[in-house]
């Protein structure tokens, strides 16, 4: 008998993967790697000795509660009701998960169904749209448009995709790739159009403490009508450089937290318990010291900002424009000044693609292509933009630097 | 520079509010419609939600929830706190999604030598975020709208709900307890499957069975006949086996745990579910893992890049390291996997004992930390409630912990709703617990005997 057991509807199509393609290729230790999110800075060596502590804790290798660690919920609860200016249960408004990712998906299978469509912001943090079809919803983008390229008949568009079938919008501010930090005005416009469609709000803000000068991060549930149609999903990888920690939350109302909650049971069930209460401690230490600039939510900004600022002058020197990313730590380029040809190389890809593959092998340095980032009908619209991370050591950031300052004897 | 659309945005929406084209509010259809997803349907209780909010407000002793209250070896909690503070902070962040290349390279070649085949790391072997996880991926993975799944009764509750959220239908099969010979205790191996009943299960529609031996609850070991009548049916009926054997290494009385994909034509069809938190008693570290052809795994892989994506780093790099050193002592005196199976008999059969002598009938367990005993003789203590939507032993495991401070899991808690009554005077003890804590049970139940029979 022929096997017949092939993959579900629900994961056809849902194989493939940019990160797959290229953290294998950056692996290579001769590369130099600012392509993958991920710090290779050390995160706060008081972080390291809390989950030290913890170790030696003979009950924090059990199982703790589902939903979320009680010392770790309580931490959160603190710090965001202080950030949001409101009184958060920490066992009914608070999910803990594995990761921000986690989060996105057990709101994405707690709320999308079949029959929704959810507006999902072009450029994208990639996995909102498998995750959206995969709840057998329909996705519907919005392209965010540079200004100086002209063309503001988008704004329209942002009106049109709003319809009675909308279930949600996915949000992500600081903005993964393009660094957009979304300005009071602009989120009360999707408030707006969230309120008159009845439509939710799923606010990725994983990069929440990574806002640069003259910039402020700015929670849209915090706008009125907002918190009881938000999920807003936060990131220890992100706040602590932790990515490996791989542990994340969800905050909104208990009406929507307790979806989730059903999700997570049927799922994972538990987060790791080590892990959680180390974070709680973390928290506790920073936590006390939010009203001083020492504390790490404001000095990993500081630190970030002068490597911002040292890895566009890099680029700008080489010959290429880079968009000045007001958070976040990605910094979006566009190469077609550098002129490269590729036109012999495999049609079918899109150029970014191409040009990363070419500038790894023949440059020795790594990046992600943008249109990796963008549903089928903008892809060529971004196919000229390329994402650096800069989340790293100096010394990464010397090899990047000697090689684009080479760039052009190469190509000569 | 990409910078906000803000003022001129808010403007044309203030503009077209009144304009004539523009549709009102149109929320009603969505108003009529429950905010959550149709998949969550029937799917929200959970038993362990009530039970174990009981036993932290009740219990002196907690045999209720399957952890232990002893800690991982030393040799895995220094392997951590290596992993956590060395050199390479690198291991504080991204390892590789379907599973850190020290740990799914030990696996391979831990469950290659046990399985006899050549595995390969990257494409046989997926790392989940405990064997919870590997058992959500399987049926995301390979479970349609109106597939039916065979579950074996009792059963680890959560397959039910798994099975319902993929779109599932589950079909249940119990475990019949057939009488012990001369008055002798009754064991988990007197539970059988009947298998001209299990046979009339499988239909067209049958996507997968699930395994799960050694059994929670029941301490079963399923013998090599039982499961050559199981794989049969699978290999006839081109049934998925979802293996979920996380208990693998906690068998007693010298029996033997065997593996369903060893079986003849069962590999190509067969995922293997394991668990760290109960190989290495350290369940709160949530690292699983899944072990099966590339032609199942690629699909899990899917599911799980999709999900959670990557799995904690640190956690698997210790486990890592616990599995070198297992795979160096294996079938030595000194290996965990010896020893804490030792440890654990000779626990089990404490319980048994100190049930057994107040009356409450332990079903011996072959295998698991679990013994599921018959609370007949102490029904006088809790009256039955005629017309009662709870079954007996829920509310007597309620009364229980309230009254004698002492936490189990009713069995009822592992049927499907329909067969809740079919067993309802069993209640489920986890013994993978510190001398102390079983002696302090004993003295509660012994002291309950005491007032039964001296009211």
């Amino acid at each position: 008998m022929a096997f017949r057991h092939k993959n579900t509807r629900r994961i056809e199509g849902l194989d493939s993967n940019v990160w797959v393609e290229f953290t294998k290729v950056a692996a290579d230790p001769s590369i130099v790697n600012l392509g993958q999110g991920l710090p290779d800075i050390s995160p706060p060596s008081y972080v390291k000795e809390e989950l030290a502590k913890v170790a030696a804790v003979d009950r924090l290798n059990q199982y703790t509660r589902g939903f979320g660690h009680p010392s770790l919920v309580k931490a959160l609860s603190q710090v965001y009701e202080r950030v949001c200016g409101r009184k958060i249960d920490p066992l009914t408004d608070i999910l803990v998960t594995v990761g921000a990712y986690g989060s996105l998906f057990s709101t994405i299978q707690a709320l999308i169904e079949e029959g929704d469509e959810v507006i999902i912001i072009e450029p994208f943090y990639d996995c909102y749209e498998p995750m959206v079809k995969m709840a057998g919803a329909k996705p519907v983008f919005i392209p965010l448009r540079n200004k100086n390229d002209g063309n503001s008949a988008s704004m329209a568009a942002w009106v049109s995709k709003f319809n009675s079938k909308t279930k949600a919008i996915i949000l992500n501010t600081p903005h993964n790739p393009i660094g957009k930090v979304f300005t009071r005005e602009e989120l009360q416009v999707i408030a707006d159009l969230c309120i008159r469609h009845d439509t939710l709000c799923i606010s990725d803000e994983v990069y929440e403490w990574l806002v640069y000068k003259g910039n402020k991060h700015i929670k849209i549930a915090t706008l009125p009508g907002m918190w009881e149609r938000t999920i807003t999903i936060g990131s220890a990888g992100k706040t602590y450089s932790v990515t490996g920690w791989k542990l994340g939350w969800s905050i909104g109302p208990q009406n929507l937290i307790k979806h989730l909650q059903v999700v997570h049971q049927n799922t994972l069930y538990t987060c790791p318990t080590p892990l959680q209460e180390a974070l709680a401690q973390a928290f506790g230490i920073d936590y006390k010291r939010m009203d001083d600039p020492d504390c790490y939510f404001y000095s990993l900004s500081r630190e970030l900002e002068s490597k911002r600022d040292r890895m566009a002058q890099l680029l700008q020197e080489a010959g290429l424009k880079p968009v000045i990313p007001d958070g976040g730590y990605f910094m979006i380029v566009d190469v077609s000044t550098l002129n490269v040809d590729l036109s012999d190389v495999d049609e079918k890809q899109p150029y970014d693609y191409k040009f990363v593959k070419w500038m790894i092998t023949s440059k020795k340095l790594s990046a992600i292509p943008l249109s990796a980032f963008c549903g089928p009908e903008t892809k060529r619209q971004f196919e000229k933009y390329i994402r650096f991370c800069f989340i790293k050591k100096d010394s990464t950031l010397d090899a990047a630097e000697v090689i684009l300052k080479n760039w052009n004897k190469q190509t000569a | 520079m990409l910078r906000r659309a803000g003022p001129s945005l808010r403007h044309f929406l203030l503009e077209r509010k009144n304009s004539a084209g523009y549709s009102s509010y149109s929320g009603e259809a969505k108003m009529s419609r429950p905010v959550q997803a149709r998949r969550l349907e029937g799917i929200d209780k959970n038993i362990w939600v009530e039970f174990v909010k009981l036993a932290a407000t009740y219990s002196t002793v907690n045999l209720g929830q399957g952890f232990p209250d002893f800690p991982p070896p030393d040799f895995l909690k220094e392997a951590f706190v290596r992993a956590l503070s060395g050199e390479n902070h690198m291991l504080h962040q991204y390892t590789r999604a379907f599973g850190h290349p020290p740990l799914v390279k030990i696996l391979a070649q831990f469950f290659g030598k046990l399985l006899g085949r050549d595995l390969d790391p990257m494409t046989n072997v997926m790392v989940t975020v405990g064997a919870y996880q590997a058992l959500f991926c399987c049926f995301q993975a390979f479970v349609d709208d109106g597939d039916e799944v065979i579950i074996i009764e009792p059963f680890f509750d959560c397959y039910e709900p798994m099975v319902k959220m993929a779109g599932g239908m589950p079909v249940f099969v119990p475990l019949r307890p057939k009488a012990p010979k001369d008055g002798k205790l009754m064991s988990s191996a007197d539970w059988q499957l009947d298998p001209a009943e299990l046979a009339s299960k499988f239909s067209e529609r049958t996507k997968a069975i699930v395994l799960n031996s050694p059994n929670n609850p029941l301490g079963k070991v399923f013998s090599r006949g039982e499961l050559e009548v199981i794989a049969d049916l699978c290999v006839k009926h081109d049934v998925l086996c979802i293996s979920d054997e996380v208990y693998e290494w906690l068998v007693y009385d010298g029996k033997e745990h065997i593996r369903i994909a060893s079986l003849q034509g069962m590999w190509d069809r067969t995922v293997i579910i394991g668990s760290a938190g109960k190989t290495f008693s350290a369940t709160g570290w949530k690292v699983g893992w899944t072990v099966g052809p590339n032609r199942l795994l690629q699909h899990l892989c899917t599911v799980h890049q999709n999900s959670v994506y990557h799995c904690a780093t640190v956690a698997q790099e210790a486990v890592a390291q616990g599995f070198q050193r297992e795979l160096k002592l294996y079938g030595k005196p000194e290996s965990y996997f010896v020893q804490l199976p030792k440890e654990l008999q000779q626990k089990r059969d404490w319980l048994v004992q100190s049930l057994d002598a107040v009356g409450m009938k332990p079903i011996i367990p072959e295998g698991t930390y679990f013994l599921v005993a018959d609370i007949s003789e102490f029904k006088s203590d809790v009256p039955d409630v005629p017309d009662s939507d709870e079954p007996y032993d829920s509310r007597f495991a309620k009364w229980m912990v309230k009254n004698k401070g002492l936490a189990a899991i009713p069995l009822s808690a592992f049927y499907c709703g329909a067969h809740k009554n079919n067993y309802n005077h069993f209640i489920r003890f986890c013994f993978a617990k510190e001398e102390a804590t079983l002696k302090a049970a004993n003295d509660i139940l012994q002291k309950w005997k005491r007032e039964k029979t001296n009211p």
